[in-house]
């Protein structure tokens, strides 16, 4: 056997290429490939990576079965835990999860389990038959009559309806937006996760039997409180962290300024890109700013560049090494060109007519610990600068959308936005759970993942006890 | 799906669409509205809930045919589907304690006040209308509109029908002679919006906009509706649309207002229809 120290890499589109289209930037692995990287896993009897994986996907097993070719097998291992395979081994930060904590990883790289399980995701959506555990469906008749509805469809949303299902629960999603799916449909763009994948992972979740009803805001369409008029037994929150968060200098409701939120929605869920087939379009000058170092900032920049810019820039207020983002991300970003300004902040937003010209910086140094462990980032007196640039797009972090909650008496939530729960994320209200970004504030797709699992079991003996 | 219970043409470019959407009829308040999708192509346009009937699970907006995706709603008929309709969105307007109301619309901006004179004509208020447009047959709502009101004031910029000239002119009429208004209600061009603001500033009469950002979701999730009221950012589509009209930044409006005028008027050139073929 032929066991690399390096993970078995993954081809990507060409770069010069890629900055042109909003295709996805890694390609897959072969069938060769996958079963070369299965063979790099150990077995470890003590499952080590399992641990790190917050919805317990069971690492070793899909694994082995993979490297057999047992495909189907791998398939419902999978499945049992994860309900998003696609999704996730695209998305998740495995680098810090699951991936850390394999042993491989102390001496060479470790196994690519997110690679693997984006290969067996994308098997599984090929696939004509269906590998999950199907209650509602005819044959294994196991109808609870338990009715439950869930509040939002992002992962925490689905993972829970989908939990829920497999307990014979009759579930019904309310969602905002025209299409399901939250952020994986509206945030993250093409080229990391395409829209089709999301779709074709909901609608297999719906094949369970939860049913999704779109346009419906929760809070203003029908209450909380209508809802159990309706006959639901229980209901879970997973309105994830839509609210954007603002810089607060002046300038910022210049014309040309962007909330990531904004930006990406044009972009991922109105397709603005196709513009003008679709009809929303996004406006872009030849030069764009981005502010922030997570996730959406990197997002944000990539899809700038897509658009037909000259320059775009990342002003990050601390260095690299403490940006937020995958590391796979920060690399993308660097190799297509995105201009990273570290320790850098945004002091003001300076307009001509109304409109964007130019942002004047400040240097920031690097301090004392602050309560999120990283260095406080300091201003360096003196030290302002102007770029100029035509657009702002502004990636700082989201908090809890209020809508539902103003709108929902003894729903109580934390000063910060987020919804009160308690260790069973049974919110104030009794009967009422809630999980996901709605609780945490911007986490992970995974982190939801688990908090929609865990709330479906509390559901499940809500109802029991009820 | 969402479908259309009956058309109605008000005016040239001026029409009336009864949806239906039991839902959100349950729910609508004056001063609500909705955001609608045409088709799976199509932009999220937010559009005032000019009346509702609950009985009958409907709600009906009314719109001037501005560009690209109200033309195309326009050119559907009875029968035909929406794909996508959601709401009640934004906070209704606190219509009680007001004996005597000056509404004020211009434009496409009449459609929207519409709702709003019909539930101060309910709660028994004085209501005086006065509505503005380029010429005669851009006039829309007068017959509905002159039923509810004490007094209605047409004006016209070419003098074809009413009083020749701007809605501001007969509104300075108003506010030397008459000193117990109690409301101004101003809905229309920003620049229509904003003479009115002083006008009654001047008088410490309360005034109430509601104001027509750029929206795109209408949740308070992208943004992108923002304004500064009284110094502070709001947003449209959660703390509005209605606002105390002293204390917004019509300048900022009205710049973030321009910023997507190309795209739209590349738009507008297309043949509306197109986009729809393979659909
Ligand atoms: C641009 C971007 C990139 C990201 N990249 C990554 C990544 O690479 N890896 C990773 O792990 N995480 C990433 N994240 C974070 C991750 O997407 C979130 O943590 C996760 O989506 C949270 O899931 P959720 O189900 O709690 O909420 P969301 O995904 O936010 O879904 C909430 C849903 O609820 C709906 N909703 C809200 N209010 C209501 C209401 N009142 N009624 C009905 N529906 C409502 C919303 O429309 C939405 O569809 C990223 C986030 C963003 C914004
Ligand atoms: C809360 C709210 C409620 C609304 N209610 C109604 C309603 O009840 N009835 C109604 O007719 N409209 C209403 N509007 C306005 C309506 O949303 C827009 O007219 C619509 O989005 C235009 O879409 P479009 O694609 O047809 O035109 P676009 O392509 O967006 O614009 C077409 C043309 O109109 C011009 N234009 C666009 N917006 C404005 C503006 N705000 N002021 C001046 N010129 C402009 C552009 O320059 C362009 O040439 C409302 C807006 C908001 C925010
Ligand atoms: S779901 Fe995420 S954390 Fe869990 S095993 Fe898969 S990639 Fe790792
Ligand atoms: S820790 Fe690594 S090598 Fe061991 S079972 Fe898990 S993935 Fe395989
Ligand atoms: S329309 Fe997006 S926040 Fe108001």
């Amino acid at each position: 056997m032929n066991k690399k120290p390096e993970k078995t890499p993954m081809r990507e589109q060409d770069i010069t290429e890629r900055i042109k289209n909003f295709s996805e930037v890694p390609l897959g692995y072969s069938e060769q490939e996958a079963h070369r990287e299965a063979e790099r896993c150990l077995q470890c009897s003590h499952k080590p990576c399992e641990s790190g994986c917050p919805v317990e996907v069971p690492i070793p097993d899909f694994i082995a079965a993979l490297r057999d070719g047992n495909y189907e097998k791998a398939a419902r291992a999978m499945l049992k835990k994860n309900y998003l395979p696609a999704i996730c081994g695209r998305v998740c930060p495995q680098a810090e999860q699951c991936e850390a904590r394999c042993v491989l990883g102390k001496q060479h790289e470790p196994v690519a389990i997110g690679r693997l399980e984006r290969f067996l995701g994308d098997w599984i959506m090929e696939q004509e038959e269906d590998f999950r555990e199907s209650p509602l469906n005819p044959e294994k008749n196991k109808d609870t009559a338990f009715r439950a509805a869930v509040v939002g469809s992002g992962p925490a949303g689905l993972t829970c309806a989908a939990e829920l299902a497999a307990f014979g629960c009759r579930v019904t999603i309310f969602e905002a937006f025209h299409e399901a799916g939250g952020v994986l449909k509206y945030g993250i763009p093409e080229f990391r996760l395409p829209g089709e994948v999301v779709s074709r992972e909901v609608e297999a979740i719906a094949g369970q039997g939860v049913e999704i009803k779109t346009n419906c805001i929760i809070g203003k369409t029908l209450t909380i409180d209508e809802l159990f008029d309706q006959d639901f037994d229980t209901v879970f929150i997973g309105s994830g962290a839509g609210l954007p968060r603002f810089l607060n200098i002046p300038g910022e409701n210049l014309a040309g300024v962007y909330t990531a939120n904004e930006f990406l929605t044009r972009i991922n869920l109105m397709k603005a890109f196709k513009f003008p087939e679709y009809k929303t379009p996004v406006r872009l000058g030849n030069r764009v700013a981005v502010v922030g170092g997570g996730n959406v900032a990197m997002d944000a920049a990539r899809s700038a560049k897509r658009l037909d810019t000259e320059k775009v820039y990342l002003i990050y207020r601390r260095t690299e090494e403490y940006m937020p983002a995958r590391r796979e991300e920060i690399e993308h970003a660097r190799e297509e060109g995105i201009e990273f300004m570290v320790l850098n902040s945004p002091r003001r937003i300076i307009g001509k007519e109304g409109q964007v010209r130019a942002v004047e910086c400040i240097e920031m140094e690097l301090g004392e610990e602050d309560d999120s462990g990283r260095p406080r980032p300091v201003p360096k007196p003196g030290s302002e600068w102007t770029l100029e640039i035509d657009n702002v797009i502004v990636a700082i972090g989201q908090t809890p959308n209020p809508l539902l909650a103003q709108n929902t008496p003894d729903l109580k939530t934390e000063e910060w936005g987020g919804i009160k729960v308690d260790d069973r994320l049974e919110t104030t209200r009794s009967g009422v759970f809630a999980g996901g970004d709605a609780v945490t504030g911007t986490a992970t797709v995974i982190q939801a993942m688990g908090a929609g699992k865990k709330a479906a079991q509390s559901m499940i003996e809500y109802m029991k006890n009820s | 799906m969402n479908e259309i219970k009956r058309k109605k043409s008000l005016a040239p470019g001026v029409t009336l669409l009864e949806i239906e959407a039991p839902l959100i009829a349950d729910k609508a308040r004056p001063g609500n509205f909705l955001i609608l999708r045409v088709n799976e192509k199509g932009e999220r346009i937010p559009l005032t809930i000019a009346d509702y009937d609950r009985q009958a699970g409907t709600i009906t907006i009314i719109f001037q045919e501005v560009g690209y995706t109200t033309k195309l709603l326009g050119s559907l008929n009875e029968g035909e589907s929406l794909m996508d309709v959601a709401g009640p969105l934004g906070s209704h307007l606190e219509i009680k304690g007001y004996e005597k109301v000056v509404c004020v619309g211009g434009g496409s901006g009449v459609a929207l006040l519409y709702p709003e004179v019909k539930a101060f004509s309910r709660q028994d208020s004085e209501v005086i209308t006065i509505t503005g447009a380029r010429t005669r047959n851009l006039v829309i709502l007068e017959e509905e509109l002159r039923e509810l009101s004490e007094r209605l004031y047409v004006c016209t910029d070419d003098g074809t029908l009413g009083h020749e000239g701007f809605v501001t002119d007969v509104l300075q009429d108003i506010l030397n002679e008459e000193q117990d208004i109690d409301l101004v209600v101003a809905i229309g061009p920003v620049v229509m919006m904003q003479a009115v603001a002083e006008m009654t500033e001047k008088k410490r009469i309360k005034t109430i906009v509601s104001l027509n950002s750029l929206m795109v979701d209408g949740t308070g999730m992208c943004g992108g509706c923002r304004v500064t009221v009284d110094g502070e950012v709001k947003f449209t589509c959660i703390d509005g649309p209605s606002f105390d009209a002293h204390k917004v930044d019509f300048d900022e409006l009205s710049n973030r207002l321009s910023y997507y005028r190309d795209y739209e008027e590349m738009l507008a050139d297309e043949d509306y229809k197109a986009g729809d073929s393979d659909e």
